[in-house]
């Protein structure tokens, strides 16, 4: 089992917790994992992306190589584009179709839509939505981390074991929540990928 | 999926080092926050076994006391840390190079942490030339393990030497969590002074003797080097091309080849001093050599010298790798003869997202009335400091005119008063002003130099965090204490319904031929939040 993500949003909308879910959910399951981020001044708006990679065999580099990402999962539309050097040919990229617009020239969705097409695999989808239609707008990233685990070869039972793990110290409600948000962000992918095998 | 390792804990870089250093038997941790070595300290502020056991893990008011304090508990017998950031160490250097000639007591490690591409810094200065500039020995971990490992050892081998050690790391592994396994807990060490009376008395005398028992002793250091595990060879059948690698190059260099098996020799260099004997072989038995070091060119510019021997070495200098910032698996891949294209571009529609001030940041509002105080005077100049407010350099504001290194904005103020210019500005924050901004004031208050300093309180270290910020608390009474005239010292709120009244105040006193204090005081939203949850 090999799996390498770029992991990539906004400062503070929760990539951390995405990857250390991932991350705690691989050391459980006796996988070997580095994860690298770099979040200089995330506090303040900038674009912030963490490297998290997953093995059965010794990792070596704390960064992916250029074009050999997996996957890149965005919890912003635009932000995923910033590093498409990384993805492999045969590499998923999975975005919220949500915006954080906090620049004078953020671009159109519809080119950014277009950029998205012109990529042989990916799924942008509005997760904000589906976490605030779960009842948790705060949730998004659990919704990304869904769709991102039905190309990620661990079982979803662990993913769900550490989500709740993660937000137990916020009750018993909150943990729950998270975990459903999380297997209704998988649901989309897994239909997504069945629209395009038909 | 089938059991394949042995479960550690996750941890960053800077938190195995951390936690190696408490398992050590560490009595003392000091710093002064920088990114990438903050989380170091952060994470003995946390450890329970730090609380249990009493460690020491306030901030000091900078690089130079923490590194000061360390050594007197070094002094003492017990085992200290000093963590900091590159250019840290430029504010400590007379302390540490000091410390070298004292030598130690306890076993004590300075931990600093480079950052190669300045993802948050003004320079991306290489820390190995500081532990060869002091003669002390230096460990280079690749892996969050081996930062684990080599702290771990550190105290030890200090001890023995009675040197102090260096630890560098740079961003990459500071900021990176694998799995990591811990050594025995040792227990922490009892007060027992030096032996030598003199050692730590460096009067001309005693340091003359000091220095050359320092120079005696890196005889030991380098066959150190050469008997150190984490310095390797390794064999390789291609010898047109020998390398030499150091830092977490060499774990790039193990992704393009996936493991160890490599096809040319190799010399991995992660203790200094650089292991002679061992890189004389690898250049007796290869063609050239290729120097990857995440860094500047340390050693191939000891390779290179002055005079051509005919040695043929590739690396940053020869252009084989990029002069600047870090390295990665696709320079090194390329240096190495790999194609390292993408499949995917970025698209053009990508626009670039530069950090800005938080919302209701309270400096946002301090630098709508120094604008506004400043409209129409071509002629004034605005010296800024570093801290979150150095982003008052971006749009909208354009607010300030420099920011070089902390501390430099009253100091700098002072220097364009000198000048002659009129009026002049400084903006530094509070943590900043106690790292050391404190002792340029003094100079503007014993000249009465015509400055304004403007000290923006939001009572945290934000830039890196929001960490305490010394001054909290005492701000007032620490500038007045230092001499400035009460008249001239006013303390306003960052608030847009006072806009009006601090640009009043602000232009009353840029009028003002002498140095004035003046003291935005508003907390900052990250911190409010962190004491909140
Ligand atoms: C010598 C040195 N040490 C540490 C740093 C890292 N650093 C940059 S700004 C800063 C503190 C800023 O705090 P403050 O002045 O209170 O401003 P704020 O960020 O709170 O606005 C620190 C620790 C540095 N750049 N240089
Ligand atoms: S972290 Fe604090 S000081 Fe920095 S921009 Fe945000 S509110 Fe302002």
């Amino acid at each position: 089992m090999k799996c390498d993500l770029i992991i990539a949003g906004v400062g503070g909308q929760g990539i951390i917790s995405i990857a250390a879910v991932l991350a705690q959910a691989a050391i459980d399951a006796r996988l070997y994992v580095k994860q690298s981020e770099i979040h200089g001044m995330a506090q303040r708006g900038g674009a912030v992306h963490s490297h998290l990679r997953l093995s059965s065999n010794p990792i070596a580099s704390d960064i992916i190589p250029l074009k050999s990402a997996d996957m890149i999962l965005s919890v912003e539309p635009m932000e995923a584009l910033r590093y498409l050097p990384y993805l492999s040919r045969e590499g998923w990229a999975i975005a919220n179709a949500t915006p954080f617009e906090n620049i004078g020239n953020y671009p159109s969705m519809d080119t950014i839509r277009a950029a998205y097409d012109a990529l042989p695999r990916h799924i942008l989808f509005d997760a904000d939505a589906l976490a605030k239609e779960l009842g948790s707008p705060r949730s998004m990233n659990m919704a990304m981390l869904g769709a991102a685990s039905h190309f990620v070869e661990m079982p979803p039972e662990a993913l769900a074991k550490a989500i709740h793990a993660r937000f137990i110290s916020k009750g018993e409600r909150i943990a729950e929540l998270n975990v459903t948000i999380f297997h209704a962000g998988r649901e989309v992918a897994k239909k997504a990928t069945e629209k395009s095998m038909a | 999926m089938t059991a394949l390792i042995e479960q550690g804990t996750l941890l960053l870089g800077d938190e195995a080092i951390a936690q190696a250093a408490l398992d050590a038997g560490l009595s003392g941790a000091y710093g002064y926050p920088g990114t990438p070595s903050t989380e170091i300290i952060e994470y003995i502020q946390k450890a329970p076994e730090a609380l249990a056991g009493n460690v020491h893990r306030e901030w000091s008011a900078n690089e130079k006391t923490a590194m000061e304090e360390a050594l007197g508990m070094s002094y003492c017998g017990l085992r200290s840390m000093v963590t900091m950031k590159h250019v840290g160490l430029n504010v400590a250097s007379d302390a540490f190079v000091n410390s070298a000639i004292t030598g130690v007591n306890g076993g004590m490690l300075v931990v600093v942490a480079d950052d190669p591409s300045m993802h948050s810094s003004q320079n991306e200065q290489d820390s190995r030339y500081y532990a060869r500039f002091a003669h002390v020995p230096l460990l280079e971990p690749a892996s969050q393990q081996e930062a684990y490992d080599m702290t771990y050892a550190a105290f030890k081998m200090s001890e023995e030497l009675a040197l102090p050690v260096m630890l560098r790391l740079t961003t990459r592994l500071a900021h990176s969590r694998a799995e990591v396994r811990r050594q025995p807990v040792l227990p922490k060490g009892k007060v027992v002074f030096p032996t030598n009376k003199r050692q730590f008395i460096l009067l001309p005398a005693n340091a003359r003797r000091n220095y050359v028992a320092l120079l005696d002793k890196q005889v030991r250091l380098r066959s150190l080097s050469l008997e150190s595990t984490w310095n390797e060879s390794y064999d390789g059948t291609d010898k047109s091309c020998g390398i030499i690698v150091a830092g977490v190059a060499f774990n790039y260099l193990k992704e393009i080849y996936g493991g160890t098996q490599f096809p040319h020799p190799v010399v991995r260099v992660s203790q200094y001093p650089v292991p002679g004997e061992m890189i004389t072989r690898l250049a007796r038995e290869c063609d050239e050599l290729l120097v990857i070091e995440e860094g500047y060119p340390f050693i191939e510019e000891m390779l290179r010298g002055i005079v051509d021997m005919g040695l043929k070495v590739r690396g940053r200098l020869s252009g084989a790798l990029p002069r600047t910032g870090e390295l990665s698996p696709d320079s090194v891949g390329a240096a190495l003869g790999f194609d390292t294209a993408a499949h995917f571009s970025v698209p053009d529609v990508v626009a670039m997202r530069p950090p800005s001030l938080c919302k209701g940041c309270p400096h946002t509002d301090s630098y709508l009335f120094l604008n506004k105080a400043l409209e129409n005077r071509a002629m004034s100049r605005v010296f800024s400091d570093i801290g979150c407010y150095t982003l008052g350099a971006l749009p909208p504001f354009d607010a300030i005119n420099s920011c070089v290194d902390m501390g430099a904005s009253i100091t700098m103020a002072k220097g364009a008063a000198d000048a002659g210019v009129r009026p002049v500005v400084a903006v530094i924050g509070d943590s900043t002003f106690t790292h050391s901004g404190i002792t340029g004031l003094l100079d503007a208050i014993y000249e009465n130099s015509p400055i304004t300093v403007l000290i923006l309180d939001n009572e945290a270290t934000a830039m890196t965090g929001a960490q305490d910020s010394i001054a909290t608390g005492r701000l007032e009474r620490l500038v007045l204490g230092l001499g400035v005239d009460p008249e001239h010292f006013h303390v306003v709120t960052p608030l847009k319904n006072q806009h009006e009244k601090n640009v009043e105040v602000l232009e009353r006193e840029l009028a003002h031929e002498g140095t004035s204090v003046i003291i935005s005081k508003r907390v900052c939203i990250q911190a409010t939040k962190r004491n909140r949850g």
